[in-house]
C-alpha cells in the first residue's frame, strides 16, 4: 500500500466532517499545563540547501580508515543488490502488518526470515525479530526464568560481552533476577566449567553460552549444554548468525540442543552506520513457543485453500494479553530483516560460509602476524572464529591513538572491562580486508609500539 | 442460555460440580466460550498447587482474546483435563463437559456459598447491554 499524503483540502474536509475547528482542538483533552508550547531552545529549522550544505561539511569529517574493530557490530561486504531491492518503497515504507490481508508481501518475507533463522540455528521455530543482540539476550533471559517456574537465578558467563551484561542488568534488575557471574580460564579465555561445579544440582533457571565469546573464542558447547540441562536449567545460545556458517547449530549442542537461541543479526547485511539500526533474532524449541516475545509469523490457507500468511499466536503479545503479555516488545526490526533475508538470500549456505571462512582465515593470518612483533602477544590459545586478543607491552589507548594517525582502527580496547588482562585489545579481520590490509596494520602497530 | 441447575457458578464466568468425594470440578460456562470464541489453547495449572480462592489459576486463549480462569475457593489442584490440549475447541462444543481443572477445596462451606443456576442468570442477565 503506497503512502500518500494528505493536502490541505483532505485535511479541512475531514475536520468539516466531524465538526472540528482545527487539528489543535483535537488535543483539547491534553491540560493545558501538560502542553510543550513553544520550544524555545530549538533552533529555526533549515531549508533543504542549508541542510544538505551542513551534513556535506560533516560528511567531510569522516576519515576512511582501515577498521579492525569487532566487538558486536562487524564490517563485511554486503552485495548492492541488497538495498537496492530492500529500499523498494513496498519494503521500505511498509506498514506494520496487522492487517493481514494488506500486507501478504510484508508478512511472506518475514516468514522467509523466520525460515531462514530458524534452519541457520536448527532450531524449531523463529520469531520476526527484536531490537538487537542485547536486548534479545534480556528477553531470552525473561523468557527462560517465566519458562522454569522455579528458579530466578541466572548464570552469566564472563566471556559475554560486557556490554550485553550491562544492559541485561538493566532491564532484568527490577524483575526480581539474580545474574550470576561465572568467571573465564585465563588460559583459553573461555568460560571455566570447574567454576560451574558450585552450582550442581542447585535450582537455576538458565546458563547463557556465547558462541563465539567476547573473546572470539569458542566455548565448549556440548559440555555447557549437557551441564545445564543436568540441573534442569535451560541452555540459552548468545551467537554471530555468520558463524553458523561453520560452526555446529546451536539445535544441535549437547544431546538436547540449546532451549533457547539469540544473537545480534547485524553481520547479515546491516551497514556499521555508527551502532544501528541492527536487529536482534531469537529462536527456541517447539514447547517454548508461547513464551517467546516478538511477532511470529504463520503460514496458513484462506477460505479458498490458498496459501497465505499472518501474525500468528498474538495472545502472547500485550494488544490482547496487556499486563500479562510476555514482553512489552510489539514491533520487530523490519525493514532490517528483509536487508537480512535477501543478503541471506543472496549469498545462500555456500556464500555465508566462504565469509565465515574467509574472515576466520584473515583473522588467524593477522594473529601470526601481530604475534611475531616485539611486544605483542595472543592472549589466549585454543580455537577461535574471527576475532583474537592481543596482549601489548605498552597501555592500549596511546598505541591505537597512534594507529589511528595512520589510518588504521586497530581494535577495541579491553583494559577497562577486563583489567585481569593487563593491556589487552580486542582485533578482527573481516573477509573485507586484504593481505595489504593485514600488514598495514602491522606496520602501524609496529610504529605505535616503538 | 444453557446453566444447568446441578452446577454452582462464579460471576466470573466459571461453573462448578461437587463430585461425592467432595472435589470439585471446574470449567467455564456456556456464556464465557460464546463470548470469547474459538479456542485454540488452554494453560491448565500445575497439580499440587495450592491456590486462594479469586487467584488466577488458568488462562483460555481464543483467536482473538486471552483469559483468565480464577480459582472458585481456595483449595489444592488435584488434576488438570489434559484432553483439552490437543482439542481445545471441546470448550467450544461442550463447555459443560470439557472441564479444566479439579480442585480439593479447603472448605466445603466455601462451595456451597457459591452462586446457584438462578444468580447465575442474574449475572449474565445483567451484562447484556
Amino acid at each position: 500500500m503506497p503512502f500518500i499524503p494528505h493536502t490541505e483540502a483532505d485535511i479541512a474536509a475531514m475536520l468539516a466532517s466531524i465538526g472540528a475547528p482545527g487539528i489543535d482542538a483535537l488535543f483539547d483533552e491534553i491540560p493545558a499545563a501538560l502542553r510543550c508550547g513553544k520550544l524555545t531552545r530549538v533552533p529555526e529549522g533549515m531549508n533543504e540547501m542549508q541542510v544538505t550544505r551542513l551534513l556535506g561539511e560533516r560528511a567531510a569529517l569522516d576519515q576512511p580508515l582501515l577498521n579492525f574493530i569487532g566487538a558486536g557490530a562487524y564490517e563485511h561486504h554486503i552485495p548492492a543488490a541488497v538495498w537496492q531491492i530492500a529500499t523498494r518503497g513496498e519494503f521500505y515504507t511498509a506498514y506494520t502488518p496487522y492487517q493481514a490481508e494488506a500486507s501478504q508481501g510484508t508478512l511472506q518475507v518475514l516468514y522467509e526470515y523466520q525460515t531462514m533463522m530458524a534452519s541457520l540455528t536448527g532450531m524449531d521455530v523463529s520469531n520476526a525479530s527484536l531490537y538487537d543482540g542485547a536486548s534479545g539476550l534480556a528477553e531470552a533471559i525473561l523468557m527462560a526464568v517465566r519458562a522454569h517456574k522455579t528458579s530466578r537465578k541466572v548464570l552469566m558467563p564472563e566471556t559475554v560481552s560486557p556490554i550485553y551484561r550491562s544492559v541485561v542488568q538493566s532491564i532484568v534488575q527490577l524483575q526480581d533476577i539474580e545474574l550470576i557471574g561465572i568467571p573465564f580460564d585465563k588460559s583459553t579465555g573461555t568460560i571455566d566449567i570447574q567454576a560451574l561445579e558450585q552450582f550442581d544440582g542447585k535450582d537455576i533457571a538458565a546458563l547463557v553460552v556465547p558462541q563465539p565469546n567476547f573473546f572470539g573464542a569458542l566455548e565448549n558447547v556440548d559440555i555447557l549444554t549437557d551441564w545445564a540441562h543436568a540441573q534442569n536449567a535451560l541452555t540459552i545460545a548468545l551467537v554471530n548468525p555468520l558463524s553458523l556458517a561453520l560452526l555446529k547449530a546451536p539445535g544441535h549442542w549437547g544431546t538436547q540442543g540449546a532451549d533457547i537461541t539469540v544473537g545480534e543479526g547485524q553481520p547479515l547485511g546491516a551497514p556499521l552506520s555508527s551502532g544501528g539500526p541492527y536487529f536482534g533474532f531469537m529462536c527456541c524449541k517447539q514447547g517454548l513457543v508461547r513464551q517467546m516475545p516478538g511477532r511470529i509469523i504463520g503460514r496458513t490457507v484462506d477460505l479458498d485453500g490458498k496459501i497465505g500468511y499472518t501474525l500468528t499466536l498474538q495472545a502472547r503479545e500485550q494488544h490482547i494479553r496487556r499486563a500479562k503479555a510476555t514482553s512489552n516488545i510489539c514491533s520487530n526490526q523490519g525493514l532490517m530483516v528483509t536487508a537480512a533475508t535477501i543478503h541471506m538470500a543472496l549469498l545462500g549456505a555456500d556464500g555465508l560460509r566462504r565469509v565465515a571462512a574467509a574472515s576466520h582465515a584473515n583473522t588467524a593470518a593477522l594473529t601470526v602476524l601481530a604475534a611475531g612483533l616485539h611486544g605483542v602477544k595472543p592472549a589466549f590459545h585454543g580455537p577461535h572464529f574471527h576475532e583474537v586478543v592481543l596482549q601489548l607491552d605498552k597501555p592500549v589507548l596511546p598505541v591505537l591513538a597512534k594507529m589511528k594517525a595512520k589510518g588504521v582502527l586497530g581494535g577495541y580496547n579491553l583494559t577497562e572491562c577486563y583489567p585481569q588482562l593487563g593491556n589487552a585489545v580486542l582485533v578482527c579481520a573481516t573477509e573485507t580486508k586484504t593481505g595489504a590490509d593485514l600488514q598495514s596494520f602491522v606496520d602501524a602497530l609496529r610504529g605505535a609500539l616503538d | 442460555m444453557s446453566i444447568p441447575s446441578n452446577l454452582k457458578y462464579v460471576a466470573t464466568h466459571e461453573w462448578v460440580r461437587t463430585e461425592d468425594d467432595g472435589t470439585i470440578t471446574i470449567g467455564i460456562t456456556q456464556h464465557a466460550q460464546e463470548l470469547l470464541g474459538d479456542m485454540v489453547f488452554v494453560e491448565a495449572p500445575a497439580v499440587g498447587r495450592k491456590i486462594k480462592a479469586k487467584e488466577e489459576v488458568a488462562v483460555v486463549e481464543s483467536v482473538k482474546a486471552a483469559a483468565d480462569v480464577y480459582a472458585p475457593v481456595s483449595g489444592e489442584v488435584i488434576a488438570a483435563n489434559s484432553e483439552l490440549d490437543s482439542a481445545p475447541e471441546k470448550i467450544n462444543s461442550e463447555p459443560y463437559d470439557a472441564w479444566i481443572f479439579k480442585l480439593k477445596p479447603d472448605n466445603a462451606a466455601d462451595v456451597a456459598a457459591l452462586l446457584d443456576a438462578e444468580a447465575y442468570q442474574a449475572v449474565v442477565d445483567s451484562e447484556a447491554h
